[in-house]
């Protein structure tokens, strides 16, 4: 099984479209790929389009929110586009919620949360290296 | 009128082959989008469970009527070592392994009918049903 789901690089930006009915092994190993992408490029966001999939089960869930943790972990911000209104309902009964992965309706939106979400990380840790020089002015 | 297949599940991939399968019996009962979604999720929740802990088997399809509506009829059995405990199995969030625990109970909750059959040594078998 040699076949990849492709990440692409645009800027600071990691994106993926699932285009394929992923068998496990390929979801843990787009996680891996992504995970080494992520340091690799010093990506500030990723965004993944599962409009294509027909189902998210308990596994393919599960990989998602690893996906979100680890990127989170690695200063990254992590949306997940498309997915398909009957697959949403079918997860809300199956019992997974999806905690802490942002989501959006489409590629369009999504790129806007990202736009939003990666500046306003930036403008946070800006403001703090004002307060830093601020500190440092008034001498404690 | 009755049809039938019997995939087999030794290998991930079959997981997936298994899925294309039993959304193409459900479009030709012409199951809603939502049942057809419900019903392959359920149907990958438990070939994996049968996969992993079951050390594979087989998964029988078959596309029937049930009081005179179209349905789908799905049988997943092993020959691994069967559930001990089924209660504690089938309670959200319990897991022996490193899943969420979500997959017999969520299972249950997608299809029309569900019945699950162990015995400790002897594997496990289970059926699921969703109908128009
Ligand atoms: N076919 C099976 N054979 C043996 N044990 C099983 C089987 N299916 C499920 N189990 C047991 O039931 C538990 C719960 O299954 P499930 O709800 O699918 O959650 P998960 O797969 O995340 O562990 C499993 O962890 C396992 O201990
Ligand atoms: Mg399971």
């Amino acid at each position: 099984m040699t076949a990849k789901i492709p990440i692409l690089k645009m800027g600071d930006y990691l994106l993926i479209s699932i285009q394929v009915d992923m068998h496990d092994q390929l979801a843990l190993d787009l996680q891996e790929d992504l995970t080494e992408q992520i340091v690799r490029h010093s990506a500030k966001g990723v965004l993944i389009d599962i409009s294509a999939l027909e189902i998210v089960d308990s596994f393919i869930g599960r990989t998602l929110s690893h996906i979100a943790s680890v990127a989170r972990i690695l200063d990254a911000k992590v949306i997940v586009v498309g997915m398909q209104p009957a697959v949403a309902i079918t997860l809300v009964e199956l019992g997974l919620s999806l905690d802490g992965i942002a989501t959006a309706l489409n590629v369009e939106k999504g790129m806007a949360w990202l736009q939003r979400n990666v500046n306003e990380g930036l403008r946070v840790e800006a403001e703090r290296d004002d307060d830093r020089d601020a500190a440092a002015e008034t001498g404690d | 009128m009755t049809t039938t297949e019997t995939l087999p599940l030794k290998q991930e991939t079959d997981i997936v082959t298994i899925r294309q399968r039993v959304r193409k019996a459900a479009e030709d009962a012409r199951l809603g989008l939502v049942s057809q979604t419900k019903i392959v999720t359920a149907a990958s929740e438990i070939a994996r469970n049968g996969l992993i802990y079951g050390g594979g088997g087989q998964c029988l399809i078959e596309r029937t009527q049930r009081e005179g509506r179209a349905a789908v009829r799905l049988v997943i059995i092993d020959h691994g070592p069967g559930i001990a405990n089924l209660e504690q199995a089938m309670t959200d969030g319990y897991t022996s392994g490193n899943g969420l625990g979500l997959g017999l109970s969520g299972a249950r909750r997608l299809v029309d009918a569900f019945e699950i059959a162990s015995q400790p040594g002897q594997g496990t078998s289970v059926e699921m049903w969703k109908w128009k």
